[in-house]
């Protein structure tokens, strides 16, 4: 699926503006980026990445941004860098974020082919492959479970 | 081996002797705070989902401050789940509508050198200030903390930044700040911890010490941290244990800088990166704000006031101050009068137009000077706002002003 490539230091006031705060999260996913690209919301298709430059989503601890990405259908997070509190909650909701020093070689509208373990990217538009630093394998198995919550339930279930 | 403050904080959480940079460890918590908008209405639910109770409510703590006042259903709402949350978990540690969750944890005595914590909000590295290891995670993660009482963490490397002489008049810990910000970007910190030491900090109080962690967010350290010495105690009114870096433990990064050097500083619109001096802006503003837990504690109060006494705003001046103590105390010393004989606009104790929340937002077109953290487009309100960001004595200079203006000349 296609990319949609963004600059450095996305902050998560354009991903998920706190006026729409209180609403859910089909409401914020609304507004996902919009002060950035306003079409991006809308266009956006299921299995679509979102690649970054450095710093990527710096800011608040709000959940909801990379919430509203993945409810939007987002499969993967590519960036050069991500801000740590925004990476750990990405994780946490089962939304898999690559690390990717070679990520400003990706175009708006490339078609990539992600593999979070192994830690590569396939750009099938350009033919080029770039590595990544692969997701650590015990994020790895949050990610596999859907994020932390299913994890949760699996660890509770095991010691009940 | 020698280690940092950092090192020690999560090395005792940890229940080791010692630990390594880069080496990920479980570290036991041991205080978790959360407000309303992070905290109970999106705990709740995945509690009962998971039919799980907290690991140790002694060792929670909830503070309303985003959807105060509250002005419509959904936020009505969103603060009787807190209220209503706290009694079923059995949480004593409850503050509603005291102020801002990160200047009332430690006015009400809750941290203390030594300790392990984490807080549902980003400026949570604010208890750095007092030698605690303390960060900010999202809702889910805090679900973990709330179940498990366990948080993983990768040994964060320490970058040093060491200011030597002292600040001078009408300069601040957020013109420290703004400047760091500007020199290594908002990714500067790499998620490591950023200790902030040398003489020039010693002589910070407080609350003048939590400006320098809380903005550590901004500058995108996990933690800012100063080791705990007499002013730490004389806070905290109660003996203390003395937690600092090891002289000769090594260091990420050491960056060295004569305090008395430093001019007042100013983060233009869209990013808190975005700074040069006072003196290379000359902008017309439209409002003031003071406000948020960067800028409205009491000492950033006293130094607006030093400014604003016996002058008047020419601009449109909002005070939001952030914590009730703090406004109570302000009131008692005549430091509140002063600012509001210069045509202030009281707001309640809450985040409010700091993270775009409630009722006051900029409109269109409006170019603002705020004491806040964040200027990123859209946060305060219309995206077509201009954000300035600068101390309380510059805001106060510029509302003086009615454009951008060195406090210093108003202080002479």
């Amino acid at each position: 699926m296609k990319a949609w490539v963004f600059g450095d230091n996305v902050d998560t006031d354009a991903i998920a503006p706190g006026r729409y705060m209180k609403s859910a999260i089909e409401e914020i996913a609304k507004h996902c980026l919009e002060s950035v690209s306003p079409s991006f919301a809308s266009s956006v298709e299921k299995g679509d990445f979102v690649v970054g430059g450095r710093n990527f989503g710096a800011g608040s601890s709000r959940e909801q941004a990379p919430e509203a990405l993945k409810h939007l259908g987002v499969a993967v997070l590519v960036a050069q860098s991500f801000a740590g509190l925004f990476y750990r909650n990405a994780i946490n909701l089962g939304l898999p974020a690559l690390a990717c020093a070679q990520a400003k070689r990706i175009r708006q509208g490339d078609l990539l082919k992600v593999d979070p373990l192994g830690g590569t990217i396939e750009n099938l538009t350009t033919g080029e492959t770039l590595e990544c630093e692969p997701i650590p394998p015990f994020l790895m198995s949050i990610i596999r479970d859907g994020g932390l919550l299913p994890h949760l339930e699996k660890r509770l279930a095991r010691t009940a | 081996m020698a280690q940092t403050l950092a090192q020690k904080l999560v090395a005792r959480a940890a229940g080791r002797e010692q630990v390594t940079p880069g080496e990920i460890v479980t570290c036991k918590v041991d205080l978790a705070m959360v407000h309303d908008s992070s905290g109970p209405r999106r705990l709740k639910p995945r509690l009962e989902r998971l039919g799980a109770k907290v690991w140790d409510p002694s060792k929670v703590v909830v503070i309303t401050d985003h959807y105060l006042p509250a002005y419509d259903d959904e936020s009505r709402k969103i603060i009787q789940i807190a209220r209503d949350w706290v009694k079923e978990a059995g949480v004593s540690a409850f503050y509603d509508a005291q102020g801002i969750c990160h200047v009332v944890l430690p006015e009400r005595g809750h941290l203390r050198p030594g300790m392990f914590a984490v807080g549902g909000d980003s400026h949570s590295p604010t208890g750095g200030a007092f030698a605690t290891y303390m960060f900010g995670i999202g809702a889910t993660e805090m679900l973990g903390v709330m179940v498990t009482g366990e948080i993983w963490l990768k040994v964060p490397h320490t970058i040093a930044m060491d200011f030597d002489g002292g600040l001078s008049p009408g300069v601040s810990a957020k013109d420290v700040m703004l400047f760091l910000i500007g020199r290594f970007g908002m990714d500067g910190g790499q998620y490591q911890a950023v200790e902030y030491r040398g003489p020039a900090i010693r002589a910070l109080s407080m609350q003048e010490r939590m400006t320098l962690c809380n903005m550590t967010a901004e500058l995108g350290g996990q933690t800012g941290l100063i080791a705990s010495d007499s002013v730490t105690e004389e806070f905290l009114k109660k003996k203390i244990e003395i937690w600092d870096s090891d002289p000769d433990a090594p260091l990420l990064a050491h960056h060295k800088f004569d305090a008395g050097e430093l001019a007042p500083q100013v983060a233009a619109p869209h990013s808190p990166a975005n700074t040069r001096a006072v003196g290379e802006f000359r902008e017309k503003v439209d409002l003031a704000y003071i406000g948020a837990c960067t800028g409205a504690k009491l000492d950033d109060l006293r130094m607006a006031a030093s400014v604003l006494k016996g002058r008047k705003s020419k601009v449109r001046l909002l005070v939001a101050p952030a914590s009730l103590r703090d406004q109570q105390a302000a009131e008692k010393e005549g430091t509140l009068g002063i600012l509001l004989d210069a045509g202030a606009e009281l707001l309640a104790n809450s985040c409010g137009m700091c993270a775009g929340y409630g009722e006051n937002l900029l409109p269109d077109g409006a170019v603002a000077i705020s004491t806040t953290a964040r200027n990123f487009k859209g946060r305060m309100g219309s995206a077509s706002a201009q954000v300035y960001l600068a101390s309380p004595y510059t805001v106060a200079a510029s509302a003086v002003a009615g454009r951008i203006a060195d406090p210093r000349e108003l202080l002479a």
